[in-house]
């Protein structure tokens, strides 16, 4: 499978890091998205007429939503899936519409109106926050259950690189417990402003 | 107007990146910068032309009268060297906590974790810091570092050398060894627009041998370290790069900072610093 990959991209993070933990080897092509533009180039059109990234080879198949992406590569991993994703992949979404564009606003200048950017992310996180909280009262760290799904790998990023986009993760502690409990499966890569958990991996 | 901050020359634009006039800040100030016919222009907020210079594939001014030509890299000129336009990155630090940074080399290990540096190969060897008179620069040599990726063209861990070199407050070349010709260095630069005295925006450059990677390769390599020193530079405290000490206590590790800092108050450049220890 190739990965046409932008290596700041937090959607082309969520499918490396999927890959990632379920083993699966992931062929990269760097694409110079900034400050290139090269996923508007003749040669990326021809594969994504919407001029986005990622997009996934696989064979004859090609996919271009990160969401479908994720989906492909668990199609045999029943256990990185629930019957509640689609409301979690849709929040991703909203997830990528702000705090996402308040980080490309403010990292490599992105024309952007800032600050409903931020004040929509803000929402965001509460829900994410006060959702976390509930599940913990049940004694659940993931979006959906015990175990984490493709809803968790399409929130986490856009979520993890808050402070990228001048929004703090601070006022949230089920967050960040639950980006701790991501940060810590087995298999786990870093992006950069995502750091692994070096404390962890070497205890004193 | 404070000669010694804008008799300077500052990066403002990577030239094949303008393709519309637009504004940016220099030195907290609006400024309008262009191209027209392949020249490039940039206005103050007044309307009134600044000089220019267009070297290393970026556009260069200065809100003052610079009393000399910006500095050159010579070596950057040699044939089958690749020029690499690495684009910019805003980032929300003084300008000297960036260059700062660059000069660093004992946080590779914890920020560039398996590509710069690892553990256990923490320590840094003493080397070689002086402030070069003659030519009014900071040079750092003979600064040796494991590294299990030294570049995108790196095949496997090597002990790298460096040279760092301040030949202006606000940028830095690095030469360290190339990993495909390790009889030669490649040449990284850290270019910072100082856009307010807490922000900036940064044009790394490289000039590199690497015949097996693609453009888009070395750019996403360099914008991955980059990015990784973001979050660490954001939430340095104090804000201001302090230039006395008292504040900050510096380890053997830190003599290029040591002497950037020094080379700093010596020469009257105070935007982004702070004088006074808290």
């Amino acid at each position: 499978m190739i990965l046409y990959d932008y290596v700041l991209s937090a959607s082309c993070y969520k499918v490396r890091l999927m890959a990632a933990l379920l083993g699966t080897p992931l062929t990269l092509r760097a694409v110079n998205f900034h400050p290139g533009r090269e996923h508007k180039s003749p040669e990326m059109l021809a594969l994504n007429p919407k001029g986005t990234l990622p997009i996934l080879q696989d064979g004859d198949t090609v996919l271009t939503d990160s969401a479908d992406i994720l989906r492909h590569l668990t199609a045999d991993h029943p256990e990185w899936q629930s019957s509640d994703d689609d409301r979690w992949l849709d929040f991703a979404s909203d997830l990528n519409d702000s705090l996402g564009l308040a980080r490309l606003h403010d990292v490599i200048g992105y024309a952007a109106d800032i600050d409903t950017a931020r004040a929509a992310g803000v929402t965001a996180l509460r829900k994410l926050e006060a959702h976390l909280t509930e599940q913990r009262f049940e004694g659940l760290i993931f979006l959906t259950g015990k175990t984490p799904t493709i809803a968790d790998i399409a929130c986490f990023p856009n979520t993890a690189l808050a402070p990228d986009g001048g929004v703090s993760l601070d006022p949230y502690p089920s967050i960040r417990l639950w980006m701790r409990a991501i940060r810590s499966l087995p298999g786990f890569i870093e992006m950069p402003g995502i750091h692994r958990l070096h404390e962890l991996a070497h205890p004193a | 107007m404070n000669a010694a901050i804008d008799n300077h020359w500052y990066p403002v634009a990577m030239i094949t990146g303008i393709d519309a006039p637009r504004e940016t800040l220099l030195l907290g100030k609006k400024i309008t910068l262009g191209r027209e016919d392949g020249t490039c222009w940039v206005l103050d907020a007044s309307g009134a032309e600044l000089p220019t210079v267009e070297r290393f594939g970026h556009l260069w001014t200065s809100p003052g009268q610079p009393n000399r030509d910006l500095f050159t890299i010579p070596e950057a000129d040699n044939p089958g060297r690749r020029l690499v336009d690495v684009g910019s990155v805003k980032v929300k630090c003084s300008p000297l906590r960036a260059v700062e940074n660059f000069l660093d080399i004992a946080h590779f290990p914890f920020v560039h974790t398996d590509i710069l540096g690892a553990e256990p190969h923490t320590e840094v060897d003493r080397y070689d810091v002086k402030i070069r008179e003659e030519v009014d620069e900071v040079w750092a040599t003979k600064v040796k570092f494991y590294q299990p990726q030294a570049a995108k063209s790196a095949a496997g861990g090597i002990t790298t050398e460096y040279m760092y070199r301040v030949p202006a407050p606000t940028c830095s070349v690095l030469y360290k060894t190339c990993p495909p010709r390790p009889g030669e260095w490649d040449i990284i630069t850290l270019f910072v627009q100082p856009l307010t005295d807490e922000w900036c925006e940064v044009w790394p450059w490289m000039a590199l041998y690497d015949d097996d990677s693609t453009m888009s390769e070395m750019v996403s390599f360099q914008q991955l370290i980059f990015m990784q020193d973001r979050s660490i530079l954001e939430n340095q405290i104090p804000r201001k790069l302090p230039l006395d000490p008292g504040m900050e206590v510096p380890t053997q590790a830190d003599m290029t900072s040591v002497a950037y800092r020094r080379w700093l108050k010596k020469i009257g450049y105070t935007y982004g610093a702070q004088l006074v220890a808290a």
